[in-house]
């Protein structure tokens, strides 16, 4: 042990300062952030310089101007008399609201497939096979082109194509039945807070009394039906008191040029969903399909040993171990579809992209325009990272 | 000493083969959901090929596609300067003969497929030789010549083998400029305005110039990131993180805006060469997450072997961990690669007009109006399968170098 490598005392060495690798990494450094300054700095001087003989100085006061541009849907009320900012923002939330209904449905379409493409039926297995592959090899936006000529195709609004008397498919869009609320609607609110509250007495004292018995017990699937059940027994009890439901099902009628009740989504919105789910969910099963095979086949074969049915070791031993594996790649699917979302330009959804584009066609504001732009998409995105990430926190194995 | 070993009385393996009934009910009828599985899926599918069939046969709109061939292929191009276009083909696919009889495997199939599917192409047009869109040399002919370079150069390559391999590699290298000096003219040759490029050509082109120009910004943008100094690693993960966090379109969209907008003169720029620049720049956010990840599975001991011997941090980062993290990502490169191919169909947002524009262009020619139901249906599924079959070879050559590296590790 003594005899070792001899011992240099620290700073006694003549290192040249420009061989020192402390020196070199901090000159590197400023080298490197000159050159990015010089860089950007070149390029907007640039900028600056044309835009200012083109007189288009960058300025955000285009916002609270009259947009005088139609925007065909919205969440929110809108009409060509109210500001950019104010279409900006409907184009905002046409954005979130085709993401958040595409992943919630893109995500049962790809559980189903990841299951069916692991299925012990020939036949399934290999049908699932058949539409991953084909949908997951042809470009995203062919499919949406192609699904909203489909819709196109439907026949006159007065000629709908009938499924079931609940939905009605004409070259407008998709009218369907949708829940309606009706006057008692409030009455019945009553019964379903009065549920919640119920269902929480029972979850806390269950709880409490977990703990002080120190033992595990499940008691939130019980409080939940506790709450459903008062706010089922509400419902009857409206109904039978009034002779009305409180919510009803809105059947739409063919009036003379449109249909009465019910709701009516565009073709275009139909097309871009039907087309992000249809693509999203290859990847998302796919995605399923690995994750339970991640899980050891000692898992399945342990709990069927121990008498558990198929069903109960799907739900209570394989998924919960497979939904680790699965929740990273699953965000950033959910993240392609939102960004995949701004497709909806080539069939005339109003979404964030398309109204940006409408913005700047008609304001000439490219900088504004495309910096709100960019910080929308990022903060959609950075939400719904957020949002997975805490998910993901939650469903990881505690170990001691 | 013998020993008496009583054997037990022999009986015949178990039969591994299962007949056709057993088959059927251990995969389609095992249980009674399977039956009741088995029998909507057959009755789904029965519908649907029968349908779809009899719509094949009797849809009106396949000679919107077939008549058109060459503005699929190659769009505007002028009809006298289409040889450009075949010959950076030959050049392709002489390179690839070449690197098939150098290399063999993966290579060698690839080369092989594309000689059998230039040939089969050849025999159809062959066959149908009123295609219209012919050059001066017959499109059957160039694809037999394409099948014959093919074979040919990798029979030649077999004899040279190691002599040419270093010549190969720096042809790859240059080949990329000189197919875009090709098609596009200057040194002597006529000019073609890229203006008039399109179809398939500028879908192949615009991928194979997102991968390969974005490669080297992409692994420095990764090295970048793995880097120890804060400011570099910084502007590495700003700058990625950026990217990825926005969809493609906004990435064209930019480059369509803001390019002439930077530059002195920008308003001169090609709308091609801004699509490329945006394409680029987004795929190498991706390039250097991908192999960010293969820099990630070199284990430390290789560095640090490597700086024991002495070799210093260039050395070390061009000669040990750059090469085998290369190695190791070269099938997700390849899915990138994919990607790529099927999202450069977003151009026609910036009018553009790749293989999916020159579809929707014809769509649109007045001379179909007068079908029912119009063209697209048909024109659409024939680029559809164009995508299809790309892609989908694509995707099975990627799986395929993923095996072979598995199987190489152990």
């Amino acid at each position: 042990m003594a005899v070792g490598s001899p011992s240099i005392p620290p700073g006694k060495v003549n290192i040249p300062f420009y061989r020192d690798t402390r020196i070199i990494a901090v000159i590197v450094q400023i080298v490197f952030a000159f050159l990015v300054a010089v860089g950007i700095w070149y390029l907007y001087s640039n900028m600056m310089n044309g835009l200012r003989q083109a007189n288009l100085l960058p300025t955000f006061s285009f916002l609270s101007v009259p947009a005088g541009f139609p925007i065909a849907e919205s969440v929110i009320e809108y009409n060509p008399s109210m500001t950019y900012g104010r279409a900006f923002v409907v184009g905002i939330l046409n954005t979130v609201r085709v993401a958040v209904i595409g992943i919630i449905l893109a995500t049962l379409l790809g559980l189903i497939l990841g299951i069916a493409r692991l299925s012990d039926n020939w036949l399934l297995r290999n049908v699932a096979l058949v539409y991953v592959e084909i949908v997951r090899n042809i470009p995203l936006l062919l499919q949406l082109i192609f699904w909203f000529s489909l819709t196109r195709l439907f026949p006159r609004i007065q000629e709908s194509i009938d499924v079931g008397g609940l939905i009605f498919l004409h070259n407008r869009g998709v009218t369907m039945a949708w829940p309606q609320v009706g006057n008692d609607f409030d009455t019945w609110m009553l019964w379903v807070y009065g549920g919640i509250v119920v269902g929480g007495i029972f979850y806390v004292v269950r709880r409490i009394q977990f703990i002080r018995r120190d033992r595990p017990g499940v008691a939130l699937p019980y409080a939940f039906l506790i709450a459903l059940g008062i706010a089922l027994l509400g419902f009857l009890v409206t109904y039978l008191m009034n002779g009305v439901w409180p919510i009803s099902l809105s059947v739409p009628v063919l009036q003379r040029f449109n249909f009465e009740g019910g709701i009516t989504i565009t073709n275009s919105f139909a097309a871009l969903l039907i087309g992000l789910v249809i693509y999203t969910a290859v990847f998302i099963g796919e995605i399923v399909r690995s994750g339970i095979l991640a899980v050891s086949k000692g898992q399945r074969e342990a709990a069927r040993a121990l008498g558990l049915t198929p069903g109960q070791t799907m739900r209570l031993v394989i998924l919960p171990q497979a939904l680790r594996v699965i929740v990273p790649p699953l965000t950033s699917q959910y993240l392609n579809l939102t960004k995949n979302s701004s497709l909806a330009i080539a069939i005339a959804y109003p979404d964030l992209f398309y109204v940006a584009n409408t913005i700047n066609n008609q304001t000439g504001q490219a900088i504004p325009v495309i910096l709100m732009l960019m910080a929308s998409y990022l903060s959609v995105s950075l939400l719904t990272s957020l949002f997975m990430n805490w998910y993901n926190r939650r469903i990881q194995l505690v170990e001691r | 000493m013998a020993t008496e070993v009583s054997r037990p009385s022999s009986r015949r393996a178990p039969r591994q083969q299962i007949g056709l009934i057993e088959w059927l009910r251990k995969n389609l009828f095992s249980t009674w959901y399977n039956v009741i599985i088995t029998l909507v899926l057959l009755y789904v599918i029965f519908q649907a090929v029968t349908s779809f069939v009899s719509w094949m046969i009797t849809a009106p709109g396949w000679p919107a596609a077939f008549t058109n061939i060459k503005l699929l292929l190659t769009w505007t191009y002028p009809v006298e300067h289409l040889w450009r276009p075949q010959a950076v083909t030959g050049l392709v696919f002489l390179l690839l003969g070449l690197s098939s009889g150098v290399w063999g495997g993966i290579v060698r199939m690839v080369t092989f497929g594309a000689a059998a599917i230039s040939a089969g192409l050849g025999v159809v047009a062959f066959t149908f030789p009123d295609l219209p869109g012919q050059t001066s040399l017959p499109g059957w002919l160039f694809l037999f010549l394409c099948a014959g370079l093919l074979i040919g150069s990798d029979q030649l390559a077999l004899r040279l083998r190691d002599r040419i391999r270093w010549p190969l590699i720096i042809a790859w290298l240059l080949s990329y400029p000189a197919a875009i000096v090709i098609l596009r003219g200057g040194f002597g040759l006529p000019v073609v305005e890229t203006k008039l490029w399109g179809g398939l050509m500028l879908t192949l082109l615009l991928a194979i110039s997102g991968i390969v120009l974005s490669f080297p910004l992409g692994v420095l943008l990764a090295l970048g990131r793995r880097s120890t100094l804060p400011v570099i690693r910084m502007f590495c993960v700003l700058y990625i993180e950026l990217i990825r966090g926005v969809p493609l379109v906004t990435v064209l969209f930019m480059g369509a805006l803001l390019l002439p907008l930077f530059l002195p003169g920008g308003e001169s720029i090609d709308a091609l060469v801004r699509a490329i620049v945006a394409i680029t720049l987004f795929s190498a956010a991706y390039l250097a997450e991908n192999v960010r990840g293969g820099l990630q599975s070199i284990p430390k001991g290789q560095i640090e072997a490597a700086r024991a011997l002495g070799l210093n941090v260039f050395q070390t980062t061009l000669l040990i961990t750059l090469p085998q993290a290369l190695r190791a990502v070269v099938p997700v490169l390849v899915g990138q690669f994919i990607a790529l191919f099927k999202d450069t169909s977003l151009v026609v947002i910036i009018g553009l007009v790749d293989l999916l524009g020159a579809a929707q262009n014809i769509v649109g020619q007045p001379q179909w109006l007068g079908t029912p139901g119009g063209v697209w249906r048909e024109t659409f599924l024939v680029i559809a399968a164009i995508y299809w079959v790309f892609s989908f070879t694509m995707s099975r050559i990627s799986k395929r170098i993923e095996d072979q590296i598995a199987r190489s590790r152990h």
